[in-house]
């Protein structure tokens, strides 16, 4: 190949500013860290307080994730609407939760008090994302990347606005279930009971999920569609019904996502996908999209870099108001993965072949 | 196909249609739209809507059974129509009906007595019959618009469809009518009444569209022939007139129309320029950028920092000279995002750029960088460009006095923002055409093959970043003189996606394209203002649609209209 | 391709056409293309009548007698906040309900717009009602963004609006500027807001340490600051203060970060969804359990106990006195409660009644009637009789307007939330108030 000295400049240039960032980024999380440690501000305690919180909201942006990254698996799409089908599932919960509460069923049998609003939510958002699936992407298939991708952007917009139509702008106050009111101490910590149960319950949904992906057939199935359509089809394989079994499973993590979501935050309105869909998305990609364990990884990390982020990095740069660059948090990170290690954490190196 | 098997086909055809009529009632839509209307004192919105759905309906059935063979054919669509159109007002009427028992408000808030009296005629529930008669003559009106030739198709369609556009946009029509002096007030009045087209009116523009149809129909290509026959000097005035015409029209639109249309049609240019801009990363050189806004936002508190007599500006220095600088800054932001994400590819890429976007803006209105950019109090009192003889370049004096015209009305800067847009097109056109343009376009089919070809990657990408946040840049530096100020809460994410939408939705890489299609995505909202409650459900169905339809877009470029074919022939190729 | 380029530019246009062929002189045969075109002035949009003749600097209003009286409501009508517009509306509308729907012998006709709460909303909605030359006056908008964005047009049109609920400090600020000519409020500013809730926070319940948190909106971010600069004015002392991004859900970390401060009072005047996500969240927190809560009258409204759930019991709102109003506010609930059933949605629908009356009170002032009943408003005087109210005897108090356009009587009161039901959301109950004032 041809290169000339200008050519070569630029490529040093760019090597350079790229080594120049990665120093930087690592250079102020370091100082920032011994910043805040110094002043000693915070207790052991509180520390792992930061953490818990970051678990039970990193597990959540687990759940969400699982799906972003089967169908991405799958059909090398990004779902934007995911992160609606999340809302969907949540605003199913309420409905059912606030009904079993008031009829006082709640309050005699907590576990299946939280167990049929899940299912519940988990079957109300499979069937939409289903339906969506149907209608804005399965004709679609085959098109231009682009094309799904913006058919998914109106998916999103529409579901969201539908809701809305139904349902109003205002937020909606999730029934608090009384069993998880207060804290438990484990090895002389209180710890909130509602987190300690949303992250069980989101570990239980994951090893589920995990299961029938590597052990089932139609787990098998999926795997083999996602290596190749042509052969998996040839192998009998009937890829339309794996493709929607997978947009199925991930939507019902979603749901069962924002029923936990829900008992966490405690107030649903019709937006709430957004946000946790698009961080949801950052995690499946820091994981390594397309990776299941990676997915699940990758929302645990962001999760706790988001909690403990803000205090323990910014705090001690001397940052006012750390909290309010909690997301830019998120994203820095994204963009230093995306630097050092751009299959993400977990990933496979992407064979030149475009992703 | 059978005869039980047609009918039992409407009444399905019929249940989908009520649905979805059940969906426009409960997403409120039909409450709202009954405030406006279509015919004054004839026919509500909302009315139209649902009678509209019933209509399609029974149109849709009657055209499923056109396997049908025989002679009761058209009695058999007719009754297909009918049937169907039933079903379609029967779901309505059993809602109403699950409405008088149980409260369904409880669950859905639209579920309103307002709703319930607008579906029975405001007769209760002894009411609930109408519905469903109205409905299924609805349908059968359907099915037999079906029977009719196509002559008469197509001018029914085009007047109805005409009429629907003139009540639609009504309020606007009137007021700009009245502006105009007395005589056009006294038209207006007789055409529009407050909240549609009178029945004066609607009768008026029906006729006029249906005769005007008919007429090209019977005469529309001799005349087309005949141009085309012209010579080659006839054809070159005729497209002169034309182009005299436009640019006459364009320049005095603003005057006569106020400063409303004035200030959409700047929206939609500063979308055009964002387009353009994005155009180059995306349509040409393959580049998926979803923090496009960014740019936007460095060109827009560029020009606010540098101009403003708030407490944040830093040099009072002139529109026009803070202009070239803003477009500056933001190709050296284009460059510096450039650099990290240039190894970075596909989604990935998507996903990065929106991670900066989301910084950007989160950076801007932090209270941490607040002493500079105002964080969430926004940089205040941007100064407004002004034209004169005798204005300095760079001006220190506080407050500065426009010794020329000052641009501060949107109606002005209408002018500035207009001619950008052009002027942009016209550098991106010059740009595809151009071998930077074609090394953008190798890329994109095959970064590879490119690179083998001798295409520099590195610079190439950096060059569409680059040019593209420079021409986001400039859309920004206008967006901040047009509001007069500036705040971080505008540069949302959903900007980014707009620009995304529209490209997509004129057409990938299509100059014309990004036009058509900022036109459709944000210029017919903005008008469309009265129904801002359904904006972003009609966006989001739009965009859905659209890709059904017509994914290459409205106006798409030729190499992605062959592209495309190209894809459909082998399909899958590209997973 | 440039035939194609060329053609969409004529897109472009085509619309737009219609409206160009309105112009008198447009209407002419196409114009050769060498000819400058200077004939698209438009027309005088009011005639110069026979008997009266407008002298007026901004023009005059002329209303034929068969003709309404036009004003107009501008404000955020749809979205999250949209119940904030809704009220204000409804004050306007009762306003005109009590005139008889008349004035001066002319029905009423009201326009809204929605302002969407945004800066860009709001200079569109101004662009579209500074299109309507037959706008007299208009009430509005509801968010200081929208103002911000939209003021300019409004005063170049020679409109004069009066906002209910805008209470950004800058908007009445004496150097705001002539493109704030035609804008008063009859809101408090938050300078008196922030003030109030520092003054109970120190004398009525006697804490010395106060936190607060904003949600990165202006308005958030104004008013907290205000309360610390007077809280620590009085001699408390502020021991945090932290933001949180407006989409933000888990309010934990943050709340974790304060309460390793030790405050006894935690104010964050922000909007119903961190409002909600905060009062929620807060009592989970070692260190938080008994820290007393605040905020403002962004949150004055039964949307926050919606989302804030059981804990929202107890919290103090700050809002505008409505015991202090001086005029007939229990007869205003009684006509509010029969149009539209249920109670008031948010803060100030009494100022949007009081805004609207002084509108009506200047128009009766300042308008000439001719014999056959046609009306002429001149618009500067019209402005100038809007600010030289005195003494008004409004429901919110006798209002009187400044040079810099503050027209309200800002008495400010702490209320507390008695109860977590939203559908018991009656701060004007005489019996049973939810939420019920404490102070002063």
């Amino acid at each position: 190949m041809r290169t000339s000295f200008g050519e070569r400049m630029l490529d040093l240039i760019v090597s350079g500013f790229l080594w120049g960032i990665r120093i930087l980024i690592v250079s102020v999380i370091v100082i920032g860290t011994i910043g805040t440690l110094r002043t000693g501000q915070y207790t052991s305690e509180q520390w792992i307080d930061f953490v818990v919180f970051g678990v039970a909201q990193g597990s959540i942006y687990a759940l969400i994730a699982l799906g972003y990254t089967m169908v991405y698996g799958i059909l090398r799409m990004i779902n934007f609407a995911h992160g609606d089908i999340f809302m969907t599932g949540a605003f199913g919960a309420y409905f059912i939760a606030t009904w079993l509460t008031n009829t006082g069923f709640v309050d005699a049998n907590p576990v299946l008090g939280l167990l049929i609003p899940i299912l519940f939510a988990m079957g109300i958002a499979a069937a939409i994302a289903m339906l969506v699936e149907r209608i804005a992407y399965r004709p679609l298939r085959g098109a231009p990347r682009l094309v799904p991708l913006i058919s998914a952007i109106g998916a999103s917009f529409f579901l969201e606005y539908a809701f809305r139509g139904f349902f109003g702008p205002g937020k909606y106050a999730y029934p608090p279930i009384k069993a998880l009111e207060g804290s438990w101490e484990i090895f002389g910590i209180g710890i909130l009971k509602v987190q300690i149960v949303v992250t069980i319950a989101a570990f239980i949904m994951m090893a589920i999920l995990y299961f029938i992906v590597m052990f089932t057939k139609v787990g098998k199935a999926m795997r083999a569609v996602s290596e190749n359509k042509d052969t998996a089809a040839l192998m009998g394989i009937d890829v339309n019904r794996i493709i929607v079994s997978t947009f199925a499973l991930g939507a019902a993590m979603a749901g069962a996502a924002g029923v936990l979501f829900s008992l966490v935050y405690r107030q649903i309105d019709f937006f709430m996908g957004f946000t946790p869909g698009i961080k949801a998305f950052t995690a499946a990609v820091l994981g390594g999209i397309g990776n299941i364990p990676g997915a699940m990884v990758g929302g645990l990390v962001l999760g706790v870099f988001e909690s403990i982020g803000p205090s323990l990095f910014l705090e001690g740069l001397g940052i006012t108001r750390p909290y309010q660059l909690k997301d830019a948090i998120a994203y820095t990170m994204l963009v230093m993965i995306l630097l050092f290690r751009p299959s993400g954490i977990l990933g496979e190196r992407l064979t030149t072949k475009k992703a | 196909m059978k005869k039980e098997n047609f009918l039992w086909n409407s009444i399905k055809t019929g249940m989908l249609g009520g649905s979805i009529a059940l969906f426009i009632c409960l997403i409120g839509m039909t409450e709202v739209f009954s405030k406006r209307d279509v015919i004054e004192k004839v026919i509500t919105l909302g009315q139209f809507v649902l009678l509209a759905t019933s209509v399609m309906t029974g149109l849709i059935a009657s055209r499923q059974t056109s396997q049908l063979v025989g002679e009761n054919r058209s009695l058999h669509r007719l009754t297909a129509g009918l049937v169907a159109g039933l079903m379609t007002g029967v779901v309505l009427a059993l809602f109403v009906l699950a409405g008088d028992k149980v409260n369904i408000r409880a669950v859905f808030l639209n579920a309103t007595p307002g709703l319930y009296n607008i579906l029975t005629f405001e007769k209760g529930v002894s009411g609930v019959w109408v519905l469903p008669v109205i409905s299924a003559v609805s349908g059968l009106i359907g099915a037999a618009f079906l029977l009719l030739p196509q002559a008469a198709q197509k001018p029914l369609t085009q007047a109805t469809l005409f009429l629907f556009f003139m009540a639609l946009f009504s309020g606007l029509f009137r007021v700009v009518l009245i502006n105009q002096g007395t005589n056009w007030e006294k038209i207006a009045k007789y055409l529009y009444g407050q909240t549609g087209v009178t029945s004066e009116g609607a009768l008026i523009f029906f006729f006029a569209v249906v005769i005007i149809s008919v007429l090209w129909s019977w005469r529309g290509q001799s005349v087309k022939t005949s141009v085309a026959h012209l010579p080659k000097g006839g054809k070159l005035t005729l497209r002169l007139l034309a182009f005299a015409a436009i640019g006459y029209v364009a320049l005095g639109l603003p005057q006569v129309s106020g400063p409303f249309i004035a200030q959409v049609i700047v929206t939609v240019a500063l979308f055009i320029l964002m387009g353009l801009g994005l155009n180059i990363t995306l349509g040409f050189a393959g580049l998926l950028d979803l923090g496009f806004v960014a740019f936007y936002a460095i060109g827009a508190y560029t020009v606010g920092l540098l101009t403003s007599y708030g407490p944040f500006g830093l040099q009072h220095i002139s529109f026009w000279a803070a202009v070239p600088i803003a477009v500056l800054v933001a190709m050296a932001a284009g460059f510096v995002l450039g650099l990290p994400v240039l190894g970075v590819r596909g989604d990935y890429l998507a996903i990065a750029t929106l991670g900066f976007g989301e910084i950007v803006r989160l950076l801007a209105g932090s209270d941490f960088l607040a002493k500079y950019f105002g964080g969430p109090q926004g940089v205040i009192g941007i100064q407004k460009p002004c034209l004169g003889v005798l204005e300095p370049f760079v001006k220190i004096d506080v407050p500065r006095v426009c010794n020329g015209i000052e641009l501060g009305k949107p109606q002005d800067i209408y002018y500035v923002a207009v001619a950008a847009a052009l002027l942009i097109a016209f550098v991106a056109w010059r740009l595809r055409e151009s071998r930077l343009g074609r090394a953008w376009m190798a890329i994109r089919e095959d970064e590879d093959v490119a690179e083998a070809l001798g295409v520099n990657l590195i610079q190439t990408k950096l060059l569409a970043y680059m040019l593209g946040a420079a021409m986001a840049g400039l859309g920004g530096a206008i967006f901040a003189t047009l509001i007069g100020s500036i705040f971080a809460s505008s540069m949302q994410l959903i900007v980014s996606i707009n620009v995304v939408s529209l490209i997509i939705v004129g057409g990938m890489g299509s100059i014309p394209g990004v036009i058509v299609g900022a036109i459709a995505l944000i210029g017919l909202p903005e008008l469309l203002r009265e129904v801002s409650e359904f904006r972003y459900l009609l966006y989001g169905m739009t965009l859905i649609i659209m890709m059904l339809s017509k994914p290459e877009g409205l106006w798409p470029s030729q190499a992605a209209k062959r592209e495309l074919h190209h894809v459909e022939a082998s399909t899958e190729a590209e997973l | 391709m440039s035939k194609r380029l060329f053609a969409v530019l004529s897109v472009l246009v085509l619309a737009s056409m219609l409206f160009a062929a309105c112009a008198p002189k447009a209407t002419e045969a196409p114009v050769p293309a060498t000819e400058a075109p200077e004939a698209t002035e438009a027309p005088e949009a009011t005639e110069a009548p026979a008997m009266y003749e407008c002298t007026d600097p901004l023009g005059c209003v002329k209303i034929a007698s068969d003709e309404p009286l036009h004003i107009a409501y501008w404000g955020v009508l749809s979205g999250a906040d949209g119940s904030l517009g809704e009220d204000s509306k409804r004050g306007v509308e009762i306003a005109i309900d009590d005139k008889g729907g008349k004035l001066l012998g002319h029905d009423i006709l009201l326009t809204t717009e929605d302002a969407l709460c945004t800066p860009e909303g709001g200079a569109t909605a101004a662009s579209k009602l500074a299109t309507d030359t037959s706008i007299v006056a208009l009430v509005g908008s509801s968010c200081s963004d929208e103002t911000v964005g939209g003021v300019a047009t409004l005063t170049n049109a020679g409109l004069t609006t009066v906002s209910p609920s805008n209470t950004r400090p800058s908007l009445s600020a004496p150097d705001r500027g002539p493109d704030y000519d035609g804008y008063l409020r009859t809101a408090h500013s938050d300078a008196f807001q922030g003030k109030a809730v520092a003054e109970f926070a120190y004398n009525f319940l006697g804490v010395r340490k106060a936190a607060t948190i904003h949600d990165g909106s202006a308005y958030a971010q104004a008013l907290q600051q205000v309360f610390a600069d007077n809280f620590v004015a009085l001699g408390g002392e502020i021991v945090a203060q932290e933001a949180v991004a407006k989409d933000a859900t888990d309010m934990k970390p943050v709340l974790t970060t304060i309460a390793s401060k030790g405050p006894e009072f935690l104010y964050y005047p922000v909007f119903v969804a961190v409002g909600g996500y905060i009062t929620a969240q807060v009592r989970d927190v070692a260190g938080l359990e008994e820290v007393k809560l605040a905020g403002s009258d962004g949150i004055f409204t039964a949307d926050f106990l919606k989302a804030s759930g059981p804990n929202v019991k107890g919290v103090y709102l700050s809002s505008p006195d409505f015991s202090a109003f001086t005029g007939d506010y229990a007869g205003f609930i009684t006509k509010h409660q029969a149009k539209y059933g249920g109670s008031t949605l948010s803060t100030f629908h009494a100022h949007a009644y009081d805004a609207a009356n002084i509108i009506f009170a200047a128009i009766e002032k300042v308008a000439v009637v001719e014999a056959d009943g046609t009306i002429y408003i001149p618009r500067t005087a019209l402005r100038e009789a809007i600010y030289a109210t005195v003494d008004f005897a409004g429901i919110t108090g006798n209002l009187s307007c400044s040079a810099s356009g503050d027209c309200g009587a800002p008495v400010i009161a702490m209320y507390e939330v008695m109860n977590d039901d939203p559908a018991s959301w009656n701060p004007a109950d005489a019996a049973n108030p939810n939420p019920k004032k404490v102070w002063p």
